[in-house]
């Protein structure tokens, strides 16, 4: 048994293989940030912190005729969303219940998927670094008009090139700019989607937790995501009426390239 | 004829494992063939002969896709590594030594037991 405690939890194999499959169900849709920068681990619930390659000087040395330096690191931080599901929901599982009701668990499941967007996106204040905030570029803007989304797009691309950012290029959009992108066709009836896969040479991304929307370049080596414990299911604790359990996550996130990527305002 | 899918004494062999040998053959002639039909289309210039060829080297696509999924049904460590790396988004490499880790150290993927092994989903994109 490890820290996530599973097998204490009044929970069948089969209950628990069901609520893995339901959490990463709900979970590979959004996780916007894993599709567009570069993964590395996971390394593990015991890795907690990622090799910046650089150094602090230190005041003083033990003896006369050495010098020393500190080593700089980045702390991992973990991510935990909570959640109770029925015992009686679980009972019905084992018996075979096609629909038992785990609204929880998804709703668990889409919020710390939103808090990894958002960390990686925006970033989280004395934390996390996140791309926009690294971003030297000046920001852009979609606007109102939604048929007008390939100009601001088109220039966050020719700015990329500018700066000597090669492609492909993705579209990370909001929950809202996504939705509006899908559902309008240009003049002629062309999906507005496909007009901005032309322009990108990349893929189009919905990332719930966005605000606005990001083009980024997926070349690699520009944004590097470093996973401690990949997401999992732990149990916290039961009564006779529900059992609590977690979504949870360690994780640090660097950029070593911030030209890469321009935002676009909504 | 030859026997030369055989490494050790046939007559030693259980049948089952013969059966293997023996698909496991079929496979690595499947594999050439792909390989020979790749190499033969890349040079030809007559488009009905490209088109006999391309068919042709289909086939060999289909054979080998059995002749793997028999293999995968009677070796279940070798399906449950297969199944973490084919058709999987992301870096093969990695994919390979997580699901090696799963299936023979009895390590889960994600690193840890209980984790989701969601991973890197680079490429995986809607």
């Amino acid at each position: 048994m490890n820290h996530l405690l599973r097998s204490l939890a009044p929970i069948s194999d089969a209950a628990w293989k069901e609520l893995d499959e339901e959490a990463t169900e709900r979970l590979t849709p959004a996780l916007a940030a894993r599709k567009l920068v570069d993964f590395s681990g996971p390394h593990g619930w015991d890795h907690s912190s990622s090799n910046l390659g650089r150094t602090a000087p230190l005041a003083s040395a033990p003896c006369d005729g050495v010098t020393g330096l500190q080593r700089r690191v980045q702390p991992l931080i973990e991510l935990r969303a909570d959640f109770e599901l029925s015992r009686a929901e679980l009972r019905d599982l084992d018996r075979g219940a096609v629909d038992p009701d785990l609204e929880a668990l998804d709703t668990a499941a889409h919020q710390i998927a939103v808090a990894e967007n958002t960390t990686v996106f925006h970033g989280w204040h004395g934390a996390i670094t996140g791309i926009e905030e690294a971003s030297p570029h000046e920001r852009m803007h979609l606007g109102e008009v939604t048929n007008a989304y390939p100009m601001p797009v088109a220039g966050a691309v020719e700015r990329l090139l500018q700066s000597g950012i090669s492609g492909p290029y993705a579209l990370a959009l909001g929950g809202e700019q996504y939705q509006r992108v899908v559902e309008t066709a240009e003049n002629g009836g062309y999906p507005l989607l496909e007009h901005l896969r032309k322009i990108l040479e990349g893929p189009i991304v919905w990332a719930p937790g966005v605000k606005g929307a990001l083009v980024l370049s997926t070349r690699g080596g520009d944004f590097l995501f470093e996973s401690g414990q990949d997401l999992a299911l732990g149990y916290d604790g039961h009564d006779s009426e529900v059992v609590r359990l977690y979504l949870q996550e360690s994780l640090s996130f660097r950029i070593a390239t911030p030209e890469a990527a321009v935002v676009l305002d909504p | 004829m030859g026997f030369d899918q055989y490494h050790e004494p046939p007559d030693e062999l259980p049948p089952a494992t013969r059966t293997f040998a023996r698909l496991c053959a079929s496979l690595t002639e499947e594999a050439e063939a792909i390989g020979w039909y790749e190499q033969r289309l890349a040079v030809e210039t007559d488009p009905e002969a490209r088109a006999v060829m391309s068919d042709a080297q289909g086939e060999e696509f289909k054979h080998f896709s059995m002749d793997l999924e028999f293999l995968l049904r009677r070796s279940p460590a070798w399906r449950e590594i297969a199944q973490g790396v084919l058709f999987q988004p992301g870096d093969i490499v990695e994919h390979g030594e997580e699901a090696e880790a799963e299936a023979l150290e009895g390590e889960a993927p994600g690193g840890e037991p209980g984790s989701l092994g969601i991973g890197s989903l680079k490429g995986a994109f809607r």
